[in-house]
């Protein structure tokens, strides 16, 4: 019973807090030349976690390269198509990356509030006052 | 990989930034800086900042899928520096002429506004982390 009660707040949390890391690092390389920004498509790593996608190969043998996306530990990064790349080959934009970070950020913490509430909805059934 | 990284990946922005930022302090302060002989007057430097995966800062991060900065090293600008004809300066050479730090004071303040902003966007994005990690500490509550 007790197994699944956040639903997918558990793992949503996982991979926000995932993206958050890949945001920052791209902020934190708005100023390297080369530099390309990456992003977690949050959509598709959460549906693949879910078991929503297309069935994963079972690897059976040692040999056998486990694709990641199944495991929200190892979500896809990938690379950001920029609207105007710049001279140097950054490709950081700093209002879409602060926008996506903000995003990330609100996201988040709705689904702490989500945990929080189911939190406190088992402490109310449990104490039952 | 998790919000922790947040704050190495930050970090290590915000050291970076602080090497431009006394690379363009010191420009500042000698671009008025003359020499009588070309090879020795002061010239402008800038760091070269490059992108460093999470498993070269020891963390243990497989998919390297955030990435901090680092200054690869600091470059001296190849621009040359400013003949002027001061026959009175001291330091003058033999034909009378002095040279000027090859300095761009506009191009100085323009980098040191970029940097201040980009300074300024990593500490907003170790407090959002910190504020975060503080709600999950605190979750239940």
């Amino acid at each position: 019973m007790f197994d699944n009660i956040f639903g997918i707040h558990e793992q949503a949390l996982m991979v926000q807090g995932q993206r958050m890391g890949v945001l920052a690092g791209n902020l934190a390389n708005a100023d390297t030349p080369g530099y390309k920004a990456r992003d977690i498509d949050f959509a598709a790593v959460l549906s693949q976690s879910q078991g929503d996608g297309a069935l994963p190969l079972a690897a059976t043998d040692s040999a056998h390269i486990i694709l990641s996306g199944t495991d929200p530990a190892s979500a896809d990064v990938k690379y950001r198509n920029p609207y105007q790349a710049s001279l140097d080959g950054n490709t950081v934009e700093m209002p879409v990356e602060q926008a996506a970070f903000s995003e990330t950020n609100v996201r988040y913490q709705a689904s702490l509030n989500f945990i929080n509430g189911r939190i406190s909805e088992l402490t109310l059934a449990i104490n039952g006052s | 990989m998790s919000l922790f990284d947040v704050f190495n990946v930050s970090g290590s922005a915000m050291n970076a930034e602080t090497i431009r930022l006394n690379t363009t302090a010191s420009n500042l302060a000698n671009a008025e800086s003359v020499n009588g002989d070309a090879t020795k007057v002061y010239r402008a430097r800038h760091p070269v900042f490059q992108a460093v995966m999470n498993s070269q800062m020891g963390l243990d991060d497989a998919a390297d899928a955030s990435s901090g900065v680092r200054v690869m090293g600091v470059v001296e600008s190849t621009t040359p520096p400013v003949q002027t004809y001061e026959p009175n300066n001291p330091l003058a050479d033999k034909d009378g002429y002095v040279y000027s730090s090859n300095v761009n004071s506009i191009e100085e303040m323009a980098n040191m506004i970029s940097a201040n902003r980009s300074f300024a966007t990593d500490v907003e994005a170790i407090n959002t982390a910190r504020d975060l990690l503080l709600k999950v500490i605190s979750m239940g509550h």
